[in-house]
């Protein structure tokens, strides 16, 4: 199989050789068993989770590694036998590589349709797409509730927000990435947007936290496709900021969970994903579930992007191309 | 009959199952190969939907081919059972994007997507490719764009539809099996009625069979009444023929003893007169024969077609004893009629009279000198009794004497011709009836015929 992986795993790793870990912890249980997952996921938004899972299965020690989505898919490609389970909010990433054989099957965990691809890739949260605005600089204007609202306020006021706006680097981030290709692939309104940020000289990250932390700090008015999420966790900076929902559509992607085939530790990997996506869908907001849990309701509606074969596209090498030339041009001038 | 007996009836029923089942499994492997073929059809349709709106995607800038890959493209391979998705895209011999090792050139351009199944990454894909020319400047550029998918999907909806058609055909199986055992017997009890019908029948009737029977069966019915007319024409003839020999040797043998009665009147000489007698004597036990296989002729032919009328046993018996004392007296023997009053019954009174006639011949003739025969006509229930005071029946031989030309070992030298019985007897059955036989304690023998 790993002869065949995908063009852009060797395009990525050569785009970006250092692709490297951003953190590392190992949760300490009371075995000598231990399992490895690689996360995009930052450590002290998981570890919660993490805890609960190690209260109910003692004798395992969790190795803990984060890297950023994009990274994920080259060091799996370098050492697939390094983890055992791959936990990322870029879904296309994730049905990626469960496509080229490289997850586990599951057949034992049975979860609807919508929300898990070939008992191989598991959703276990749903987390909208946001815009998180300063509430400072927003003082005396209009909440934008829409794109085309955002588009308006941007325009008529471009000396205002000039240099304080901030979105995802496509080029660094799955996960934006995943956010821009379906928003563009939803609607028309994504470019002209984009154009307006690259009018007045958007800045780019890597991480909703970075973003996060920026709004709070007034550096950023304004931050387009942001993990709302993440906010729930910085509750000092709730107050500074307004996560706003778009209403025209809010792109929703769920983080995912699968198994790599390769795992020695196989049913521990499964009791993991088995306990995440259990979690997810008790709907219960239990204690240290600090995610969104899918909600059934919600699972198949039209703004959460849907787990199947579609997401191969934009990993597509000419149509990545296609893509980025087009944001290039639209936000870098 | 030679070699193994059949049956028509398991032959029909197992041929009837064997031909249910061969059309079971042969319904089983066309639905299977059909719906194979079906499903086949249905993933390589989608494959090569995908495959043209990658290709229209294609367009050629400066000799070199961009591909805006479709969302759809990939979209409309989503299956049930989440099938992997593989595909490539050359231009020449090069590989634009995609998969690597999935197809392999040098590549030809066709008119239609050519469809295979093929190993990739070690699993079984549908592959489907489609090559085209493009028209482009300064040189025509050849693209060739593949689209494989993995056939889970496939073998899920081909695993259901298995199933199904193994439960159709199972059931089909079953239903026609039933209907094979209930067709082969219902086919048989044409057969079976009729064969229980003949097997009823008395040893004597020779009736042919006039029952409706089927078609198939008229030709054995037709042949099988033939059979029994000629069985009883040719029954007919001998009885006849018996007849019409004793008839024809009685009358002269009439003649033959009156000549020789004349003659011991006329001769003296001891040893000629002794000679005399025992040639009476045979005459008298020929004479005696031929009556009584014409007697015994009579009845078989009248017990066929019997005419019964209102019969007083008593009356016959009466009749029988006054024409008989004669006889009696001859032999010093008695002969005693006990009879309360008439005993009418249905029956033919030639008949009855024969065989009485015939058990009082033989009780006159076993009976010792000086003796009594008593005969006694019984009402309920009806019977005549003819009882002698002679040695009675052998014990071992009681069964057998009733049949035609049977006497007893201790007959002797008692003249008889071995027939009384059976003619008593043929009459009783003829009546319904029959003939009962005992030896008395004190001595002598009873024969009872029971109407």
């Amino acid at each position: 199989m790993r002869n065949f992986i995908f063009v852009i795993a060797w395009l990525w790793a050569s785009a970006l050789s250092a692709a490297e870990l951003e953190d590392r912890q190992i949760f300490q249980g009371e075995g000598a068993l231990t399992l490895r997952v690689l996360s995009s996921t930052d450590t002290d938004i998981f570890a919660p989770i993490l805890e609960g899972f190690m209260a109910r299965n003692p004798t395992v020690s969790v190795d803990y590694a984060v890297a950023a989505s994009a990274d994920i898919v080259t060091l799996i490609a370098e050492c697939p036998d390094c983890f055992d389970v791959v936990i990322s909010s870029a879904m296309d990433l994730q049905l990626k590589l469960a496509n080229d054989g490289l997850a586990r099957r599951l057949p034992g965990l049975v979860r609807t349709g919508g929300t898990q691809w070939r008992q191989s890739v598991f959703g276990f949260t749903q987390e909208p797409a946001t815009i998180v605005v300063n509430r400072a600089a927003f003082a005396g204007r209009d909440m934008p509730t829409t794109r085309q609202a955002l588009i308006e306020i941007l325009r008529a006021e471009p000396d205002h927000f000039r240099g304080r706006l901030g979105t995802y680097d496509v080029r660094l981030s799955g996960l934006g990435y995943l956010y821009a290709t379906q928003d563009a692939r939803t609607s028309e309104t994504f470019w002209r947007l984009m154009e307006v940020f690259g009018n007045l000289n958007a800045q780019l990250y890597c991480c909703s936290g970075d973003m996060i932390d920026d709004l709070a700090s007034g550096e950023l008015y304004v931050a387009y496709n942001v993990l709302g999420s993440y906010t729930q966790t910085r509750p000092e900076t709730l107050d500074k900021l307004a996560i706003i929902t778009p209403e025209d559509f809010a792109t929703t992607m769920m983080r995912t969970a699968l198994v790599l085939d390769t795992t020695d530790v196989g049913e521990t990997a499964e009791a993991l994903v088995r306990y995440l996506t259990s979690g997810a869908w008790a709907m219960q907001e239990r204690p240290g579930f600090p995610l969104p849990s899918i909600d059934p309701a919600d699972a198949q509606a039209l703004d959460v992007v849907s787990l199947d074969p579609g997401l191969l596209v934009y990993l597509d090498r000419l149509k990545r191309a296609l893509f980025l030339e087009a944001w290039g041009s639209a936000l870098l001038r | 009959m030679r070699g193994r007996a059949t049956s028509l009836r398991r032959r029909l029923t197992w041929t009837l199952i064997g031909g249910a089942a061969v059309l079971a499994v042969l319904f089983y492997l066309v639905v299977r190969t059909y719906a194979q073929q079906i499903a086949q059809q249905g993933q390589d349709r989608i494959l090569e939907a995908s495959l043209t709106s990658l290709m229209d995607a294609a367009v050629v800038r400066e000799g070199q081919v961009e591909v805006d890959v479709p969302y759809a493209a990939f979209a409309m391979l989503d299956t049930a059972a989440d099938d992997r998705v593989f595909y490539a895209i050359h231009q020449g011999a090069e590989l634009l994007t995609g998969y690597d090792g999935l197809v392999d050139g040098p590549f030809v351009a066709m008119a239609r997507p050519a469809f295979d199944t093929v190993g990739f990454a070690g699993i079984d894909v549908r592959l489907a490719q489609l090559t085209r020319v493009l028209p482009a400047s300064p040189a025509p550029v050849m693209l060739t764009v593949s689209v494989a998918q993995t056939r889970d999907s496939l073998a899920g909806t081909l695993w259901a539809i298995s199933v199904n058609a193994a439960l159709f055909g199972g059931a089909f199986f079953v239903l026609a099996a039933g209907m094979a055992l209930w067709t082969s017997r219902s086919t048989m009890r044409p057969l079976s009625q009729m064969a229980e019908a003949v097997a009823r029948r008395g040893p004597r009737d020779l009736r042919p069979v006039v029952r409706a029977v089927p078609t198939e069966l008229s030709p054995l019915v037709t042949s099988l009444n033939s059979l029994m007319t000629r069985l009883s024409a040719s029954l007919t003839q001998s009885e006849t023929f018996i007849a019409e020999a004793a008839h024809r040797v009685r009358t002269p043998l009439a003649t033959v003893r009156t000549h020789a009665e004349a003659t011991l009147m006329r001769v003296d000489r001891d040893e000629n007169r002794a000679a005399l007698r025992s040639m009476i004597r045979a005459i008298d036990e020929s004479s005696r024969a031929a009556g009584q296989l014409l007697d015994h002729a009579m009845v078989t032919f009248r017990g066929d077609q019997m005419e019964r009328s209102a019969v007083d046993l008593v009356g016959i018996c009466r009749e029988l004893v006054d024409r008989l004392t004669p006889v009696a007296e001859m032999k010093d023997l008695e002969l005693v009629l006990r009879a309360d009053g008439p005993v009418v019954v249905q029956a033919d009174p030639i008949l009855i009279q024969n065989a009485v006639r015939n058990l009082i011949d033989n009780a006159l003739k076993y009976s010792p000198p000086e003796g009594a025969v008593r005969i006694e006509v019984q009402a309920d229930p009806v019977a005549v009794i003819v009882c002698d005071e002679g040695a009675g029946f052998p014990e071992a031989q009681i069964a057998e004497l009733s049949q035609r030309f049977q006497r007893g070992a201790n007959a002797g030298d008692t003249v008889g011709s071995g027939l009384g019985l059976t003619i008593a007897q043929d009459v009783a059955e003829a009546h319904g009836g029959r003939l009962e036989l005992v030896n008395v304690d004190r001595g002598g023998a009873c024969a009872t015929l029971y109407l």
